[in-house]
């Protein structure tokens, strides 16, 4: 009852919500990148709950089924097929034992989330099923997955009941409220926060006017960007404090960092900014060589649209609760 | 006499949208890093609807909430208000941390404190009262960061005032105990690091598998108590 790893495509690695609660240890909290499209994926593969998805990037895996399931891809288009044959994103999808799930040529994105129905039987370690590359735990054995890896599926489904589940959720509408539609914006918004004044004037017009380039030593702890330097007012250390998803931390070189999903918990940079949460899953969707505009968000606006995005996925997470029954029957041993 | 203490107030700003970070004062001093612990204490004991996370530094407690719970023109303040009320409340000038005194076997100089001799020369003064006044009195735990476990303890005697190494080393191994900026840390795992490794320690800060998964938590008191070569060979575990 599992899944094969014929190829592992790049950095293919289990997420879930992240690891919470233990940053106070100095854990990372970790998890999807994209919690947007993490989330969707789940809710359409009829969990119910977060579960962990594989995280996908640029070059997806090719994996084949020894079981049948029922699965929902969302995030990047990595142009997913199954037995070669283009299959749609943001769709339960069921296959059977034998097929193969494979990726061809990328339409856009850079991280695409694979959801099982019932989630894969993975170790929970602190809270969290979220592979942490660096410290090596979490996940599938703290890694990303390699060829010839079994991934243990928690609730195949039964292979009579197959064929009935794909003809009934063939027909089935989805309706994706707007806000939780992939919409880029032209720029990213970014609150001031309590180091923003460390930073002279200049800095922020700077940072509002420019063009910010991802580098290419960018990855899930921290984008790198290129661009016009950000200066303090005068050079001064500080201690560390806690860092956030999206905390826009400058250097002494003056070349901003944003802080991503495998940050670590306390930073010592000044922070000129932070990322509106609700702009995050753009930035896990763009890639080295992209550019990068930002513009000022207020804090009460940056929650409201995040507010917004919670009630539009709980509202979805109603809408798909026919779907889940349908699914888990076709899951459960009668 | 009697000692005022030295920030009486916090303040608090939002760090983003899903982060409110407490504010109590600006240097390093082991008043403000126990009225942090004791603050952080506080509040995890109230149990805040929707708080995710409580992450003391040496003069700041991080407050991370969950999205769609706390919003700017409501719930935020509310959860403000919360953290006021908790913190007027808590006994922050008490010293009550809730914090731990925890041993750490330690073996200083010699193949595991490789920077011993350099930090005595450094010092002026001999390898042995180096270890003497590093382990005289406990260390204070502002908090864990770097790594999962990785202690950052103080406030060392201005002596040990030393900047970190020009040249920081690719790999310190784990147990590693090291100084800088009067301070202490303890690398969990094999890790890069610029501090000046003066010994070595048989146990284990972070394990993922164990609970609690880390030894020593912020709040605690380390005493770092020396012990020989043979005594760290024959470590339970080593």
């Amino acid at each position: 009852m599992s899944v094969t790893v014929i190829r592992p495509g790049l950095a293919s690695t289990f997420q879930d919500f992240g690891r919470h609660g233990y940053q106070h240890l100095g854990m990372p909290v970790g998890g999807a990148m994209d919690q947007r499209a993490h989330q969707l994926a789940n809710l359409i593969a009829g969990n119910e709950h977060d579960m962990a998805t594989l995280e996908v990037t640029l070059l997806g895996p090719v994996l084949r089924f020894d079981a049948p399931a029922c699965i929902a891809l969302a995030g990047a288009d990595l142009g997913p097929m199954i037995n070669g044959e283009p299959a749609p994103m943001g769709r339960p999808l069921v296959l059977s034992a034998g097929d193969l799930l494979s990726f061809g040529q990328r339409r856009g994105g850079v991280r695409c989330y694979i959801a099982w129905h019932g989630g894969m039987a993975l170790p929970e370690i602190l809270g969290s099923q979220s592979t942490w590359l660096r410290g090596r735990l979490g996940g599938f054995q703290g890694r990303a997955l390699r060829k010839g890896d079994v991934l243990p599926l928690n609730t195949p489904l039964r292979a009579e009941a197959r064929q009935a589940l794909a003809d009934e959720l063939a027909g089935i509408a989805i309706y994706l409220p707007s806000t939780l539609a992939h919409n880029p914006r032209p720029r990213l918004r970014v609150m001031r926060g309590p180091h923003t004044g460390l930073f002279t004037d200049e800095a922020l017009d700077t940072l509002f006017d420019s063009d910010y380039r991802i580098a290419n030593q960018s990855d899930r702890m921290g984008y790198r960007l290129q661009g016009p330097a950000l200066s303090l007012r005068e050079n001064r250390q500080l201690l560390s404090e806690g860092a956030t998803f999206g905390s826009l931390q400058v250097p002494p070189d003056g070349q901003p960092i944003v802080l991503m999903a495998d940050r670590q918990s306390v930073g010592g940079y000044p922070k000129i900014g932070h990322l509106a949460s609700v702009d995050l899953p753009q930035l896990a969707q763009s890639m080295p060589g992209d550019v990068l505009r930002f513009e000022e968000i207020t804090l009460a606006h940056a929650q409201q649209l995040d507010n917004l995005r919670e009630q539009a996925l709980e509202r979805l997470r109603g809408s798909l609760r026919g779907l889940r029954e349908r699914i888990a029957r076709a899951a459960e041993t009668p | 006499m009697l000692e005022q203490p030295e920030h009486k107030e916090w303040s608090i700003a939002a760090h983003g949208d899903r982060c409110l970070v407490i504010r109590f004062g600006t240097g390093l001093d082991a008043a403000t890093g126990r009225r942090c612990g004791a603050a952080a204490a506080a509040l995890r004991r109230a149990a805040l609807d929707g708080v995710s996370d409580i992450v003391p530094t040496f003069n700041t407690v991080a407050v991370h909430y969950l999205p769609g719970r706390h919003t700017a023109n409501t719930s935020l303040r509310k959860l403000e208000l919360g953290i006021e009320e908790i913190l007027r409340q808590a006994r922050l000038d008490s010293a009550q941390t809730g914090g731990r005194l925890v041993e750490l076997p330690v073996c200083y100089g010699g193949e595991f404190g490789p920077d011993l001799r350099d930090v005595a020369e450094r010092l002026g003064m001999s390898e042995s009262s180096v270890v003497q006044r590093h382990s005289r009195e406990p260390l204070y735990v502002f908090m864990l960061g770097f790594a999962p476990g990785a202690p950052f303890m103080g406030v060392l005697d201005e002596d040990f005032a030393l900047a970190r190494r020009d040249t920081p080393r690719t790999a310190v191994p784990a147990g590693s105990v090291a100084v800088a900026n009067r301070q202490t840390i303890v690398y969990p795992n094999e890790l890069p690091g610029g501090w000046h490794v003066i010994g070595r320690t048989p146990l284990r800060l972070f394990d993922p598998l164990r609970e609690p998964a880390t030894l020593i938590a912020p709040g605690d008191s380390v005493r770092l108590v020396p012990i020989t070569q043979e005594a760290f060979h024959g470590w339970p575990g080593q």
